[in-house]
């Protein structure tokens, strides 16, 4: 019965290395940023590790909620 | 937020567009869900960004279903946890066509069984997987591919409809507001009965703003008043707290209205009823938390 069912299994990059869309990178300045973790809050995608706040530019997006909503205008969006 | 990475239940990435804001509510959701939890999912944008068979980005299981289907189907697996005395929770989590108009008698049958399951519906206010037709959900004045001059009818009242029902729990919520929202699922998950949050999802294509400004919509479809955020035990109001002050000092509706592509060429006798409906809504609402009505 098990193996009639279509079932799929959960892996990463299931839909491909999404950074691969992105036409405006997230560069996030270090100096400026007091790691209150809003971006990471944010991010429809959860690409922004939440201890560190680093950005995965493997599935990044580019979609820019990140740098419009850092209160310390922290990151900007630069071409790709 | 602190630990929400070790209860991250999407994998990266799906395939919904950048800056969606469906995607960025089922993280919350399932962050304030847990790992013992089933989701079930009619068609809607939700069933395609899981990704394509035999690989998916989601970490719990998902039960696929019709698109009339999703309480239905709910409903079963509630029965059926509760015979095998699991406690899993059962989340549908549905689009609004999929909820407000093809869904809802399953839905308000559910609920009138009180079956014990949590039904979102996620509102991006058209069919978006799809290719944006009008919904039942579309507000009044918004160009979709079906009404390309602008909506003539108005947004359908569903929290109205299932405040009928006279449910445990109930309440609203939006993707600029995912505390809100994480906290309104774990209510909605300790209620014994039926529980539906209806959940504002600001969607990029759909709306025709640029992707970066989806927590700003959703921001602004508050504060103007537009959205209430509010939660209802049978017949008692709670109003949140940003629509309480949302009450106290609106920001004119135009600031939502005008960044949007959607809103093209509308009138401002549209506005004003628009306006007018929102103004209607809140006073609705402060008189139902007065408990005057
Ligand atoms: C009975 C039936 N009619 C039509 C469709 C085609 N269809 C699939 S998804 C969809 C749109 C869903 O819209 P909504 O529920 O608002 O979710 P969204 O795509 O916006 O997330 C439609 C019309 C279908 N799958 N089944
Ligand atoms: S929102 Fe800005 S300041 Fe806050 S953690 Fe992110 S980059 Fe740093
Ligand atoms: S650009 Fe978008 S996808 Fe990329 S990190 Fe920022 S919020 Fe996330
Ligand atoms: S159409 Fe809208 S709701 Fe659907 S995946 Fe794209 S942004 Fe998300
Ligand atoms: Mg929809």
């Amino acid at each position: 019965m098990r193996e009639r069912l279509a079932l799929s299994t959960p892996v990463m990059g299931a839909c491909g290395k999404t950074g691969t869309w992105r036409v405006f990178r997230p560069v996030v300045d270090r100096e400026i940023c007091n790691a209150c973790g809003i971006c990471s809050l944010y991010c429809p995608d959860g690409v922004i590790n939440e201890e560190d706040y680093s950005i995965d530019l493997d599935y990044c997006k580019g979609c820019g909620i990140c740098a419009n909503e850092c209160p310390k205008k922290a990151i900007t969006m630069e071409r790709e | 937020m602190s630990g929400l990475q070790e209860t991250e239940y999407i994998l990266k990435c799906t395939s919904a567009c950048a800056g969606c804001s469906t995607s960025l509510i089922l993280r919350h959701v399932l962050a304030a869900a847990g790992p013992d939890t089933v989701l079930v999912i009619p068609a809607c944008c939700t069933s395609v960004i899981q990704g394509v068979y035999p690989k998916t980005s989601f970490r719990i299981p998902v039960y696929n279903v019709a698109f009339a289907a999703s309480a239905a189907v709910a409903s079963g697996m509630s029965a059926a946890f509760e015979a095998m005395g699991k406690k899993t929770n059962v989340i549908a989590y549905a689009g609004d066509g999929g909820t407000v108009d093809i869904g809802i008698q399953a839905l308000s049958g559910a609920l009138e069984r009180e079956t014990n399951f949590l039904y979102i519906c996620y509102d991006n206010e058209a069919y978006g997987n799809t290719g944006m037709q009008r919904s039942g959900s579309t507000p009044l004045g918004a160009r979709t591919t079906t009404t390309p001059e602008g909506k003539g009818h108005k947004k359908k009242d569903l929290d109205r409809i299932v405040a009928a029902h006279s449910i445990p729990y109930m309440a609203t919520a939006c993707s600029a507001y995912p505390k809100d929202l994480a906290g309104k699922v774990e209510k909605a998950l300790a209620t014994k009965g039926p529980a539906f949050i209806h959940v504002l999802a600001p969607c990029p294509p759909g709306w025709r703003y640029p992707a970066e400004k989806t927590i700003e919509m959703g921001k602004l479809a508050v504060k103007t008043g537009v959205w209430a955020l509010y939660e209802r035990m049978y017949e008692t109001v709670v109003i949140s707290g940003p629509t309480k002050a949302a009450m106290i000092k609106p920001t004119p509706i135009e600031e939502y209205i005008k960044p949007q592509g959607r809103f093209k060429g509308i009138t401002p006798e549209t506005i004003t009823t628009i306006r007018l409906d929102s103004e209607r809504m809140l006073r609705r609402l402060a008189a139902e938390e007065e408990g005057s009505c």
